[in-house]
């Protein structure tokens, strides 16, 4: 069974439609990769799979494992193994790092029917994990994202994606804002976590993330659907003639 | 036994007017010459002021006429041995070493506190006690901080005080161990209560003072309490007020400090529950290099109305003040902050920061606030700001997406909004203890 089935997805926020009928499905231990245009609904369509209230579902559906997504709140779905890595992550003043990740880990485990890790079991956990990802370790020490460089935001994003080990992991625009050493650095530590039961959605503008995580589908998101999907490939033909290029041939064979 | 004659007449002013009357010559006798003399100047200055109307601007908000016109008694209520041990336990903070006093209806209760040994020349006691067996020490500072003549619920009070809380630090003692004060109100009568506190640290001297207020009982009480700081050359205060009284208590807290050079006062007033209350705290900093904190939380539920109104009053250079108030308003509570710093010609190279924010959780809840600075001096580093809003819809969800539920989102949040004041708190005993009800209260 697929991990997710996008089917005519519709949403829309106030009055403005942002996407527009999007189909999609990722398979256990696929690697999809979204890349578009600025304002296209990438971004948009993160935020619907994570549960984001303020976007309206108007049409389509979502099957996460067979199950209504669409159904679940969003703290179900992370529960259920659906992971956001956002593409700007808030600051919270004054939540413990640490506190809140321990948490976020118990409520999953619970959820597994699970017992829930222990201190020390919970440090080491964390320590190694930390280390997947090159985080600072003083950086758990303090609260979520709170005075965090841009690069250590999106490191911490795949940190907790390490801890909370999803089964479908969605990473908005995580290479952005990262130098090429971090880059490789969190390419490892997704790849690391790559498995026959696990899948992700990557959304990137750039080709080069897709040199270090290599996609099986690259699929391109203009004016809030699909209009082109194909091999690895397709990002370098994107990166070489644009998005408009692709507009005008979307029904074309992709070569290179 | 006997019954005390009921003192019934229209306005409230009448009423108190008429139980002074009533009262004056017997019951209010103490053997501090000084202090009957002063009790006739106050309610003559009481007469004089009157009570503030809504047009008067520092009450715009907080209808206290109205909540006067309630036939509060003046002088009365239950007697003190009705207090056992045993009710104290609920408002004991776990872990806390402490030299404590209790005080019933505002009596101190010999019975009751604990004061355990104290460094020499240390003086912890009830006021009633003070101000004959320390005449001296009371006359020099009684009246000096809390002015009669301006403020009319010092007049009330000054007119009708009768016992309280007493505490003197001598020169270069530093009291390590703190000083906990545990108010509580008792008895079947609706009372109006007129705390008096006096403390005085003299130069050098240090002091931690914690002061909870609660409530035993379900008539109405309302608290008109006074507390005058003495705070020497050099002296430090730490003062932590935690307000924790029943639904039908309401209190004006009224604390009046007075600080000489290089002086250091922190304050850290944390209301938790009440009907309405007002604090108003005032800080003098009359001298130069001295350094003011005050620290607020409130926390409104059910229809509490919560006024913190405070003033900085820099007189002398190169002084210091900080300030910060946070709130979280639930249900149908009102909030309200007026924060005033003024920075007067002479005072050159002051350093004054205010802060207000307030979480407002329901449509009905509201909070009304107003930082306002005046400086009249031209070398200073000033800053003011006051927020009013919900929770971050953005801060919410990223915690959901992690798996926590929306209440333990809020939850998370709420509790590190309320820690920036909490961890101001340098009591970890107190800290702790606080931490954890705050938690409980907003996980329901
Ligand atoms: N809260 C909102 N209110 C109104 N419009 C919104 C809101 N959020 C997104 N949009 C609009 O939806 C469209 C899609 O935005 P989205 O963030 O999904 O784009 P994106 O593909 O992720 O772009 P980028 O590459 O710049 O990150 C944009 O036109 C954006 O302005
Ligand atoms: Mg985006």
């Amino acid at each position: 069974m697929a991990i997710l089935e996008i089917k005519n997805l519709h949403a829309k926020i106030e009055d403005n439609e942002i996407l527009k009928g999007l189909t999609l499905t990722v398979n256990p231990g696929e690697m999809h990769a979204i890349m578009g245009p600025n304002g296209s609904g990438k971004s948009t369509l993160a935020a619907v799979l994570a549960g984001r209230e303020e976007f309206e579902v108007t049409e389509g559906e979502v099957l996460y494992n067979g199950r209504d997504l669409l159904d679940m709140a969003p703290d179900e779905r992370a529960r259920e193994g659906v992971f956001l890595a956002f593409q700007y992550p808030v600051e919270l003043p004054g939540v413990s790092m640490m506190n809140f990740l321990k948490e976020a880990v118990n409520a999953t485990r619970e959820h597994r029917g699970e017992a829930p890790l222990g201190a020390m079991d919970f440090i080491k956990m964390a320590r190694e994990r930390a280390a997947l990802v090159n985080l600072d370790p003083s950086l758990k020490q303090r609260s979520v994202n709170e005075g965090f460089s841009g690069g250590e935001k999106k490191r911490n994003e795949i940190f907790q994606m390490a801890m909370l080990e999803p089964r479908l992991g969605i990473l908005d625009e995580t290479d952005s804002g990262l130098d090429i050493d971090a880059l490789r650095v969190v390419a490892d530590g997704v790849n690391h976590m790559r498995s026959d039961d696990r899948a992700f959605v990557v959304i990137t503008h750039y080709q080069r993330l897709l040199n270090y995580i290599v996609p099986d589908v690259v699929h391109v998101l203009v004016d809030g659907k699909i209009v082109k999907s194909g091999g690895k490939e397709l990002a370098l033909v994107l990166e070489e003639k644009g998005y408009d290029w692709i507009k005008e041939h979307a029904d074309e064979p992709v070569t290179v | 036994m006997t019954t005390a004659p009921t003192v019934r007449t229209s306005t409230p002013e009448e009423r108190f007017v008429a139980a002074f009357e009533l009262h004056e010559g017997h019951t209010l006798n103490g053997s501090n010459a000084r202090i009957q003399g002063l009790r006739k100047d106050a309610i003559e200055s009481f007469k004089q002021l009157g009570l503030p109307g809504r047009k008067d601007e520092a009450w715009k908000y907080t209808n206290i006429e109205k909540a006067l016109r309630h036939e509060y008694r003046v002088l009365a209520g239950a007697p003190l041995d009705e207090v056992a041990l045993e009710n104290l336990a609920p408002f004991l903070v776990p872990g806390l070493e402490a030299h404590r006093v209790v005080l019933v209806n505002g009596r101190f209760v010999a019975a009751l506190s604990h004061i355990g040994s104290l460094p020499e020349g240390v003086i912890v006691t009830g006021f009633a006690k003070a101000s004959e067996a320390h005449a001296d020490l009371v006359n020099t500072h009684f009246t000096r901080y809390a002015d009669f003549t301006t403020d009319v619920f010092a007049a009330l009070n000054t007119a009708f005080a009768q016992d309280g809380l007493f505490v003197y630090v001598p020169k270069n003692v530093i009291v390590e161990t703190p000083i906990q004060v545990i108010n509580l109100t008792t008895g079947d009568e609706d009372v109006l209560l007129n705390p008096r506190s006096l403390v005085v640290v003299e130069q050098s001297g240090s002091l931690k003072l914690v002061e909870g207020t609660h409530t035993l009982t379900e008539a109405k009480i309302f608290t008109n309490a006074v507390s005058e700081f003495f705070v020497g050359p050099n002296a430090r205060v730490d003062h932590y007020l935690v307000e924790d009284e029943g639904a039908n208590a309401s209190r004006i807290h009224n604390l009046k400090a007075h600080q000489e050079a290089d002086s250091y006062f922190s304050t850290s007033t944390i209301t938790l529950s009440g009907d309405l209350v007002r604090n108003d705290l005032h800080f003098l900093p009359d001298a130069e290099n001295c350094e003011t904190h005050l620290f607020g939380l409130f926390l409104g539920k059910g229809r509490m109305h919560i006024d913190n109104h405070t003033l900085v009053d820099h007189a002398k250079p190169n002084c210091y003040s900080n300030e910060l108030f946070k709130g979280v308003l639930d249900d149908a509570s009102t909030g309200v902050f007026n924060g005033k710093v003024f920075v007067r010609p002479d005072a050159q190279q002051t350093n004054a920061y205010q802060s207000n924010k307030t979480i407002v959780l329901t449509e009905q809840a509201q909070m009304f606030s107003k930082p306002e600075l005046e400086i009249y001096a031209d070398d200073v580093k000033c800053s003011h700001g006051a927020t009013t809003g919900q929770l971050e819809r953005e801060a919410i969800f990223y915690l959901r997406s992690r798996g926590l539920t929306e209440e333990r989102a809020r939850t998370l949040l709420l509790l590190a909004f309320a820690r920036d004041v909490l961890e101001q708190i340098k009591i970890d005993a107190l800290r702790e203890h606080l931490d954890a009800r705050i938690a409980a209260r907003f996980a329901n």
